[in-house]
């Protein structure tokens, strides 16, 4: 090395890692298959031993008759630890994940989950609780609970709410559940709910679920409810409406004070979809918007992990005049403490059942341990901490928005919450390359995909959600690598069309996986 | 956007072609453009009963699942089996090798509540 100079031109020439939180390099054992665990079985083989524990050996016709029992026993694969443990971590490999980079997934808040949450979720105090042992004795777990159920309540501004609920759409159709309770005890048989264009697609699915008819109101050029088109729809058979604000287009429903007074002006109720609470939280609350019904995706916006489909959690907060009908039994606080007949001691929790309850949604207290995780990320965060995500999640969706527009078309360029939606509309006319085609390029960038062709009411949508766990160098790097990809198009080059090149499968056959689904190892043979 | 002018359209973007009581359908250029790439078509069961307006078939594309309504009522004659292997005709071809089914229409004039092509091509442009 001769100079300073030449030092600095050494380090502006060395590859540098990628800025950001981006996946980039290659899975490691690249595009190989791996077989499945019944391929790997050999007979005999296992990964656990038995310990001796003392309990004597039993005939298993005296414990379980014969008529209850399988015929033939049940095929497991057959495999040692370490074959099992490394047949799921290659799986894993092959997998993007949220702690692997950035997951802009709109209208699903991917953020990163912090791990003390899980830290928690696994101490034995907790973990170790049957769920059918007795309020006496699980005491922590009850206050818990009733803690949580009060933080919620004071962040959506609700009189009361359920823990019960799986995830969302298990919310949802709580909360149509409720509504009908609602108005049967007023003597009433409503048959119509009312759902925006731009609605998530389990709220029609929930609502006809849930025993009524959906109608639909559109969106109007703001991509908000059409207040004329509500109007003209309202009237005495309209149960309620469902509601997401901000709604699917990233844009806050202003008139939800109007919206709110006209529908209750008829007799109905509100329901708030909670999926894209992230965006308000210690901001502005449904309650005080005039919702009745409101459900939280604890795994959005509270972080606990969206796992493989679950276990979610879903609670479903409501107003004073629906408190009765909550799902039961509920764990309850009360204050002074009461005694119990024969117990060890006054508890200060209990659980009871509502007066009017519409009954269980979930075997025992819920998907307890994604509650545990949901209360430690509130308190750790705080009620300003809260606020700030709210903040720093919309201020990261209005950034890209700005950075991106002149890269794809903003169909609504108005400043958005946490999400905003874009369109490559005029690539595809141009240079016929397709959202789709954007969303599989971006793989190979490491990436994971935004929501692409929702909302419906949007041509070749890119919905791009980053939340506020990414940092402002991650977000540099994601709108480089979609202004890439689109300068790359607008070259000529169609390389977006033969993408994913680097994944461990590229373009799959969705639609044949879906109508004729194979989920089991024997199916497949 | 290719408007053929000797079919009649409905405004849910389906064309159709009457050939005495029989009438063929199928989805449009714009409805396939907009779609995009088709990937599944579920047809309507032969014999089965139809009224106007009514889901006749489901078209999955790499984008979204929509119906298909019948433009005109009457019981189904014919469908086309080649869809279900290449739903891509959809695509390709949507006058001619895409046809969904035809319809056995109880009544005459079955066509003259829908567009004309000028109208349709109207509709699509506005």
């Amino acid at each position: 090395m001769t100079s300073e100079t030449d030092a600095k031109q050494i380090a502006d020439a060395a590859p540098r890692p990628a800025a950001g939180g981006r996946a980039a390099s290659a899975p490691l054992l690249g595009r190989a298959t791996e077989p499945t665990i019944f391929e790997l079985s050999q007979p005999g083989r296992r990964s656990v031993q038995l310990l001796t524990t003392g309990v004597p050996e039993w005939p298993v016709d005296e414990l379980v008759p014969v008529e209850h029992r399988r015929d033939v026993p049940v095929r497991l694969a057959e495999v040692s630890e370490r074959d099992l443990v490394g047949h799921f971590t290659r799986l894993s490999h092959r997998q993007f994940s949220v702690d692997l980079g950035a997951y802009p997934l709109g209208s699903c808040t991917m953020k990163y989950n912090p791990k003390i949450c899980d830290a928690v979720a696994v101490l034995p105090g907790l973990a170790a609780v049957h769920p059918g042992a007795p309020a006496s004795l699980t005491q922590g777990w009850l206050s818990l609970l009733v803690e949580l159920e009060e933080v919620l309540c004071a962040i959506t501004g609700m009189a009361a709410a359920t823990l019960q609920p799986a995830a969302g759409a298990a919310g949802e159709l709580t909360g149509l559940l409720l509504m009908r309770a609602f108005h049967a005890a007023n003597g009433e048989q409503r048959h119509r709910v009312i759902i925006p264009d731009s609605a998530h697609g389990t709220n029609p699915a929930s609502v006809t679920l849930g025993g009524y008819e959906v109608t639909t109101v559109p969106s109007d050029e703001r991509g908000c409810v059409d207040m004329g088109a509500l109007r003209e729809v309202l009237d005495t058979d309209v149960a309620g409406i469902m509601l997401t604000n901000p709604n699917t287009l990233g844009l806050f429903e202003e008139e939800i004070a109007e919206i709110a007074a006209a529908v209750h002006e008829v007799g109905g109720l509100l329901y708030y979809d909670g999926a894209n609470l992230n965006a308000i939280l210690g901001v502005v609350r449904p309650g005080d918007m005039g919702f009745d019904i409101v459900h939280m995706n604890l795994h959005k916006t509270f972080a606990t992990p969206h796992g493989g489909g679950g276990p979610g959690a879903g609670p479903v907060a409501v107003s004073e005049r629906l408190v009765d009908f909550l799902p039961g039994p509920r764990p309850v606080r009360r204050l002074g403490g009461v005694s119990e007949g024969n117990t060890f001691s006054p508890s200060e929790f209990a659980w009871v059942e509502p007066s009017r309850s519409i009954g269980r949604v979930h075997s025992w207290h819920g998907n307890a341990l994604v509650l545990a995780r949901a209360l430690t990320y509130i308190l750790v965060h705080g009620s300003d901490g809260l606020q700030r995500v709210a903040e720093r999640a919309v201020l990261n969706a209005n950034w890209l928005r700005v950075r991106l527009a002149g890269v794809f078309d903003v169909p609504f360029d108005r400043p958005c919450m946490h999400e905003v939606v874009l369109s490559a509309s005029t690539l595809r006319k141009e240079h016929s390359v397709k959202a789709l085609d954007v969303a599989k390029r971006l793989l190979e960038e490491g990436f994971h995909s935004p929501t692409v062709y929702f909302p419906l009411i949007v041509d070749e949508a890119l919905m791009i959600e980053p939340t506020e766990t990414e940092s402002l160098q991650t977000l540099e790097a994601l709108a480089d690598a979609l202004e890439a990809i689109v300068v790359e198009a607008r070259s000529g080059d169609q390389s977006a069309w033969a993408a994913p090149r680097t994944t461990p499968v590229s373009r799959i056959d969705e639609a044949r996986a879906a109508r004729t689904l194979v989920a089991t190892f024997d199916a497949r043979r | 956007m290719n408007v053929p002018d000797d079919l009649r359209y409905s405004s849910d973007h389906e064309w159709a072609r009457a050939d005495g009581s029989r009438v063929r359908i199928g989805i449009t250029d714009y409805a396939q453009d907009a779609l995009g790439d088709i990937v599944f078509v579920d047809l309507p069961a032969l014999g089965s009963d139809c009224a106007v307006g009514g889901t006749i078939g489901e078209v999955e594309s790499t984008k979204s699942v929509s119906e298909v309504f019948a433009p005109v009522g009457g019981t189904v004659a014919a469908v086309n089996g080649a869809l279900t292997d290449a739903p891509e005709l959809m695509n390709e071809d949507p006058y001619g090798q895409g046809w969904l089914c035809e319809i056995e229409v109880a009544e005459d004039g079955a066509l003259d509540a829908l567009l004309d092509a000028a109208a349709y091509r109207q509709l699509t442009e506005s």
